[in-house]
């Protein structure tokens, strides 16, 4: 078959990189070859566009067992306990079919985890969705939730965490990002990088179909009005045989059979024996003829591109193939031999006594392209909100605006839908700061988060970055527990165009440089690009999943009021910054001027002090300040614990709306025993940190004196409404 | 006491119980489904889970699995069987306990705490409890909606075969306090000899104050007694 420009292109291939590829086999490639560079060429397997940004952020640290570059991190959290983490995103099959695109993403994400020889123990996911009044958003909304539901519930691993955004700017390119947290031994991390030659390459798992064929590649391209003729390319997930796969493989990795494992995620087959041989400089030939196949008279071309869900490839040490069979037919799942490792360096595929297809693997991995692509710089916005000319709303009026806009809705809609309390050690479930993982049989946890801000990012990138670190940081620190690394998923538009490409760069910057402060680093990721349909891209995305250490789980440390006359200390300053604020968009549909700044010494020295008196039990709630401001974060402690607020309005001369919704950073509301209250005063002194006393917590009443006082039932009502409704 | 839970491919709170088991001391064994023999048990558990991925009928392919058989014939012979959550919908399937579970009313899957209240306490799982008791525990279930025959439904009344009702907090059974939509409320029945005990609701999440409450305690030390 004569390889023309139309093929190339519907490969996502350009031209100029078709060249590359003949220069570098010193060749025209066949069919199947093209199909595989296609595989491995795309965005979202080569990071082509994002790599030489990527290599900027901190990585390392005396935590990280193992940084960016394997199929998830891991984090050292003492004893011989290790956290494996990461989150992936799957945007483009979700908006495609939103059940089994949300399914499947879980479902990748959870074998990146057990993969490494981690029994996953949470799932967390962050889902943004269009404007609420979007035709599509009802059902995307709900085949998405259904969707993880489904996936998470039945394999048995708790759904703890999470956030649902809308926006129209995801009207027609929904993000779904799944995050898996898994926990192993120290000494019994399992890798891909190949060691040895002849040794046995087995696969394992379901069998391979037609199903999924270039979905890499259609992820590595922007929608347009023919996106739905691209089902197809979307898998169908199989949560029960993925539970099979999860202890199958924990079963074998019990002993030192495995030499190194893969599960195959984008671009399948193809992927997982190109990675697990380059990395180990080594040479990989498979037989065609023996893969697994759910169909009949299926190509080496389809075998190697499928996308089939819940399958692995293992090479093992020599002698082990009996052993390892016996337990996968325990399981009854396929297990056969298809191939070896070499030492030529080349990716070989035989079918039916021929070789159909030879490629070196630097080729595929070292020598893929990498793109310094343009960008341009987004500055700070000089004009002056003038907030001044606003119609006068009454506080309370909102605060109810604001607690009863879908965004701020209280969840539990979608919370409810997945099982959060299965293996039993869930401390702390959504709707909390973080989530707080019990370590089975242990007396520590781990807390955990996910975080993203579209509009700060758009607004003002670097910013938007630093911000996004900070309040995984913040909200890990609000429970008690100390942040030890973040795993992120970057969501954005077209990397080839310029503004977009900017906006990547400068995320990444604020980033950057907000983890290197934190001592907070990036030990997994995952890039998506082309998030946009007709060359309308999304906001800037970035989702940041963190993970925090509880040395001693106790008590689980909550948002909620615990008890009447208790003091209400606000830490950190209030500036009163009110643009890209909630209070401008939900009251005035004002989406404007630059996001609140971030002072990262401030936001250090304010985090290790709240989390100093949370260690020394000096704090009965805390809760950190975000979205909304101070008042939203005081109705919130209020909501669910039935105890109200007497608060006074501040001496100081900044407007009331911007001291009670302003949305400064790096402050946190604490709840203090009158008792403790000198001790809690002298620590903030001697560290000169900023506090307000702002007043005490009361039985039922939400008070602010000579401006509003509400039931918190009402309140409660008030946030509960929208979802039920919708 | 000896315990035995079955653990079916897609089991997925088979921890869980057999921790809970461990801690309430019983002497507890995990029983793989291909197995033909039952190890000799008081007590025989069938967990929460996806037995068999569930993707037919919940339970349907389970209630005709190998071990089943020894699970039928142990309660026949007067064993005590419980059957939580997917235990309960394949209890229903093999005909040990009569009826069926429907999905949801709201056709969505639940998971959440919600209350139940003890009906019999006269009984071998349930003699700890007080009568009337409301308890608060957790659910995670797509297909919990209870339903039987109105024959069925009279002898369950008029034996006393109901275990638990779903109550609000102080203990009313009205539609509001029904999560799923179940024929009178029901959360859990027993069978007409009263060794067999199939419930929705998860008593294994609720035994420890950190994580819960410990309101599921009560089932365990019932069964010691």
């Amino acid at each position: 078959m004569e390889i023309t420009n139309t093929i190339i292109e519907k490969h996502g291939l350009k031209i100029e990189e078709y060249e590359n590829i003949k220069k570098l086999l010193k060749r025209n490639p066949n069919l199947l070859e093209l199909g595989i560079f296609s595989a491995m060429w795309n965005e979202h397997c080569s990071y082509k566009s994002s790599r030489l940004h990527l290599k900027k952020l901190p990585t390392k640290g005396k935590q990280v067992i193992q940084g960016p570059g394997e199929n998830a991190g891991v984090v050292d959290i003492g004893d011989d306990d290790a956290i494996v983490f990461k989150i992936e995103s799957h945007n483009h099959p979700s908006y495609i079919e939103p059940y089994q695109g949300a399914a499947t993403g879980v479902g990748g994400i959870l074998r990146d985890v057990f993969t490494m020889g981690a029994r996953p123990i949470a799932l967390l996911n962050s889902i943004h969705f269009g404007s609420p009044n979007h035709p599509k958003t009802k059902s995307l909304l709900n085949g998405v939730v259904s969707g993880i539901g489904g996936y998470g519930n039945c394999i048995g691993i708790p759904t703890v965490a999470g956030e649902t955004k809308f926006n129209e700017t995801y009207n027609e390119n929904i993000l779904v990002n799944a995050m898996a947290v898994g926990h192993a031994k120290k000494n019994k991390i399992f890798y891909s990088k190949a060691k040895g030659v002849n040794k046995s390459v087995v696969y394992v798992g379901s069998k391979t179909g037609r199903d999924g064929i270039h979905g890499a590649s259609m992820a590595s391209a922007e929608f347009d009005e023919n996106s739905d003729d691209k089902k197809p390319t979307v898998q169908v997930g199989d949560p029960f045989t993925e539970k099979l796969l999860l202890e199958a493989c924990l079963e074998l990795m019990k002993d030192d059979s495995i030499i190194a494992i893969q599960d195959m995620g984008a671009a399948g087959l193809t992927s997982s024996s190109v990675e697990m041989a380059s990395k180990g400089s080594l040479g990989i030939e498979l037989e065609l003829d023996k893969v697994p196949c759910r169909e009949e008279n299926m190509t080496p071309y389809e075998m190697m591109l499928s996308e089939s869900q819940e399958r692995m490839l293992i090479i093992l040490e020599d002698g082990k193939e009996d052993h390892a069979r016996k337990i996968f037919n325990k399981w009854d799942l396929d297990f056969v031999i298809i191939g070896k490792t070499t030492d030529t360096n080349k990716l070989t595929l035989k079918f039916k006594n021929k070789i159909e297809g030879e490629i070196p693997l630097e080729a595929l991995a070292s020598k893929a392209p990498i793109y310094n692509r343009k960008w341009s710089k987004k500055g700070i916005s000089k004009k002056k909100l003038n907030l001044k000319k606003l119609k006068k709303i009454k506080i309370e009026e909102s605060l109810i605006k604001i607690l009863s806009s879908p965004n701020h809705s209280n969840k539990s809609w979608i919370t409810h839908q997945y099982d959060q309390m299965v293996m039993c050690d869930t401390a702390q479930k959504s709707g909390s700061d973080a989530a707080i993982i019990r370590i089975h049989n242990k007396n520590k946890a781990i807390a955990l988060s996910v975080d993203s801000s579209a509009n700060y990012c758009k607004s003002h990138p670097i910013t938007g970055g630093k911000q996004i670190v900070c309040e995984n940081w913040r909200n890990l620190i609000s429970v008690g527990s100390r942040p030890l690394a973040i795993t992120n998923c970057l969501n954005f538009g077209n990397p080839e165009n310029e503004e977009i490409m900017g906006e990547f760069a400068e995320c990444l910057e604020g980033i950057k440089e907000a983890c290197e402060f934190l001592k907070f680093p990036v030990v997994s990721g995952n890039v998506s690009f082309y998030n946009g349909t007709n060359k309308k891209n999304i906001y800037p995305t970035p989702v940041i999943g963190g993970i925090g250490l509880i040395h001693n789980l106790n008590k689980p440390l909550s948002h909620k009021f615990k008890k009447e006359k208790s003091i209400i200390i606000l830490i950190g300053k209030t500036f009163g910054h009110l643009e890209q604020s909630c209070f401008l968009k939900e009251n005035y549909s004002i989406i404007d001027g630059n996001p609140p700044e971030i002072n990262l010494i401030n936001e250090k020295n304010n985090g290790d002090m709240v989390l100093n008196l949370i260690e020394r039990n000096l704090v009965l709630s805390a809760h950190d300040i975000s979205n909304g401001g101070l008042l939203v974060a005081l109705s919130e402690m209020s909501m669910e614990s039935n105890l109200g607020i007497k608060i006074k309005k501040s001496k100081k001369l900044i407007d009331l709306n911007g001291y009670f919704f302003g949305e400064d950073q790096g402050r946190y509301v604490v709840e203090i025993d009158k008792k403790n209250l000198a001790s809690v005063e002298k620590f903030l002194q001697s560290d000169s940190i900023y506090y307000e006393i702002i007043g005490e917590t009361q039985e039922k009443f939400f008070e602010i004196e000579d401006e509003m006082k509400i039931d918190t039932n009402v309140l409660y009502k008030v946030n509960n409404q929208w979802y039920n409704n919708y | 006491m000896k315990s035995s839970v079955i653990v079916f491919p897609g089991s997925n709170c088979d921890r869980d119980i057999a921790n809970a088991l461990e801690k309430m001391q019983f002497k507890n064994q995990m029983v793989w489904h291909k197995e033909t023999n039952l190890p000799k048990s008081d007590l025989i558990v069938i967990p929460g889970g996806f037995s068999y991925g569930d993707y037919l009928r919940s339970g349907a392919i389970a209630g005709k699995s190998l071990i089943i058989e020894e699970v039928i014939r142990a309660a026949n012979s007067g064993c005590l069987v419980l059957g939580i959550c997917n235990g309960f919908q394949i209890l229903t399937e093999t005909g040990l306990l009569k009826g069926t579970l429907l999905r949801n009313k709201h056709l969505k899957f639940i998971n959440k705490d919600i209350n139940i209240k003890v009906i019999n306490n006269q009984t071998r799982f349930t003699s700890k409890y007080k009568l009337n008791q409301v308890l608060k525990i957790n659910i995670a279930h797509n297909e919990g909606n209870y339903f039987t025959n109105s024959t069925h439904l009279d002898e369950l009344k008029n034996e006393n075969l109901i275990a638990f009702k779903y109550c609000d907090e102080k203990g009313n059974i009205n539609n509001q306090s029904n999560p799923n939509g179940a024929i009178e409320n029901i959360a859990g029945i027993f069978n007409s000899k009263k060794n067999i005990l199939g419930m929705m609701p998860h008593p294994e999440r609720m035994i420890d104050k950190l994580i819960s409450n410990t309101d599921g305690v009560n089932l365990f030390s019932s069964i010691l007694n």
